[in-house]
């Protein structure tokens, strides 16, 4: 990257080994990485290899067995609302309305803020009419802005997202991510990544952790240096897409 | 045609109010008195003043046993479900008590507070204790991770975490089981009259066999006590149709 690199987040040395009716599951082992200030950085690794621990250990929901996790210099201890988690399962909660989820962390400002804000995040990811919708009422995509509505809503300056569209159909999943770049390109906030997708991995992040099968380990770091709107079909993009796909070990072709 | 719908049940009911009549018209042996008795045993029941005074006996129990069972299960049911490691340390307590019908304790709740409304309040309140218990520990544990953790990343206090996520998540389970264990609770306060005390619906229905093998009254006493079993289920029912409730019922 051309902009001087800010370090936001920390890993150092990060172990997890979870002990199950007596048997002990090395999970990740021994992970140390720097995440800049506003980057994109996909965590990238086959199903079950471990990339959502160590998400979630980023975000302060599960203690890592060895190893610690600094923000801003901060050990980070537990969840705080300056980072926020949009969940894999749809996390938007089913007795609020629209309206009511955006607002949810909102609590600690006037109303006139509040409603400020909400108005300002539902025009953001393009929910204008469904205000007073309850979530049952929309489609995945749409409940998927929302949980991202509401993230950004709080002001945070971290996003971790773990494998956010997963669950979209293929058409839906592509608009997202336009959606998703668009929103960090006006808000600038640091951005962790989950997915399991390498062209996904490779269309949106400014760097893609390639990580191995567990326990997790960093297999390579890969830098995308292409410029967003980012053209899927330039030799550049093929030549780092297919570099990663070797790296995991898979032969592009079906 | 909505009207022709709703009134089917009504024909329904009518066509079986004349089956009923018609049978029992032409019965050899008194085995059932028949509708028109039935009805002119309500009538003598609302003329004499009986028909108010045990509905509300009886509606009267049920609501301070059901209330208090509820004021104290279901708190105690959402802090065991939350707190895993003493539901763990209950259950075998709470398996054993379950089987235990609530009529059993009838003995020991007349020893303890005599014949009279309090014997029967206990005997709702115990019926309903366990099925509330159960029914807010399960839902405590059936709230996904997510909305838990949500909240926690938003920055909520643990007291605001009860109120705005807790709460919401485990109502439309509540409601359920609130609808299911006053139906319950119903069947125990008809039992609990016909021994423990001398007024309501269940009362009334010993008190017309033993005062002279009066079926008509009988019959009318089961009636009444299914038509207000309908209307509290209706009244719970409604409380599941509140739009912001309505999210645990609807296939997602």
């Amino acid at each position: 990257m051309a902009q001087a690199f800010k370090t936001k987040l920390r890993a150092e040395g990060i172990s997890m080994v979870f002990k199950r009716d007596g048997n002990s599951t090395s999970v990740l082992d021994n992970i140390s990485l720097d995440v800049g200030d506003g980057e994109f950085l996909c965590l990238l690794g086959p199903s079950g290899c471990g990339k959502s621990t160590l998400l979630n250990t980023m975000a302060g929901f599960l203690s890592p067995t060895g190893g610690e996790v600094r923000i801003d210099g901060e050990v980070v201890t537990g969840p705080d609302p300056r980072r926020i988690f949009v969940f894999q399962e749809r996390g938007v909660f089913p007795w609020l309305t629209v309206e009511g989820n955006i607002g949810f962390g909102l609590f600690k400002l006037s109303r006139g803020e509040r409603e400020r804000r909400i108005a300002h995040y539902i025009k953001l990811v393009g929910l204008q009419g469904f205000e007073k919708a309850y979530p049952q009422e929309l489609s995945g995509g749409m409940k998927q802005r929302l949980e991202v509505a509401r993230a950004l809503a709080v002001n945070p300056d971290t996003l971790y997202l773990d494998e956010p569209f997963g669950a979209l159909d293929s058409i839906t999943r592509l608009i997202m991510r336009g959606e998703l770049l668009r929103i960090w390109e006006a808000e600038r906030k640091t951005i962790i990544f989950v997915t399991h997708d390498i062209e996904e991995a490779v269309q949106l992040a400014d760097r893609v952790v390639v990580m191995s099968a567990r326990p997790a380990r960093i297999q390579q770091i890969v830098e995308i240096d292409i410029p967003h709107p980012r053209d899927i079909s330039s030799p550049r993009y093929l030549e780092l897409r297919d570099g990663i796909f070797e790296q995991i070990g898979l032969a592009h072709k079906i | 045609m909505t009207l022709l719908v709703r009134l089917r049940p009504v024909a329904f009911i009518a066509v079986l109010l004349v089956a009923w009549h018609i049978a029992a018209a032409r019965q050899a042996v008194h085995l059932l008195p028949g509708p028109i008795a039935v009805a002119f045993g309500l009538v003598e029941l609302a003329q004499r003043g009986l028909l108010v005074k045990y509905v509300v006996a009886s509606l009267f129990r049920v609501t301070w046993g059901f209330m208090s069972a509820a004021i104290i299960a279901i708190p105690a049911g959402l802090a065991i479900g939350w707190y895993r490691r003493a539901e763990m340390s209950l259950n075998p307590l709470i398996q054993i008590f379950r089987p235990i019908s609530p009529l059993a304790w009838i003995p020991i709740s007349i020893l303890w507070f005599g014949v009279g409304d309090v014997a029967a309040i206990f005997l709702i309140f115990l019926a309903s204790l366990l099925p509330l218990t159960l029914t807010a520990i399960n839902a405590v544990e059936s709230i996904p991770t997510v909305y838990i953790n949500a909240g926690r990343n938003f920055g909520l206090s643990p007291a605001s975490l009860v109120y705005r996520v807790l709460y919401p998540a485990v109502i439309p389970q509540l409601i359920i089981g609130l609808r299911i264990t006053l139906g319950i609770a119903w069947l125990v306060v008809v039992a609990a009259e016909m021994i423990a005390v001398n007024s309501g619906l269940g009362f009334l229905i010993v008190d017309a066999r033993n005062a002279g093998n009066r079926y008509d009254l009988v019959v009318a006493g089961m009636v009444l006590i299914g038509v207000i079993g309908l209307l509290l289920d209706t009244g719970m029912r409604s409380l599941e149709g509140i739009r912001s409730l309505r999210w645990g019922y609807s296939e997602d």
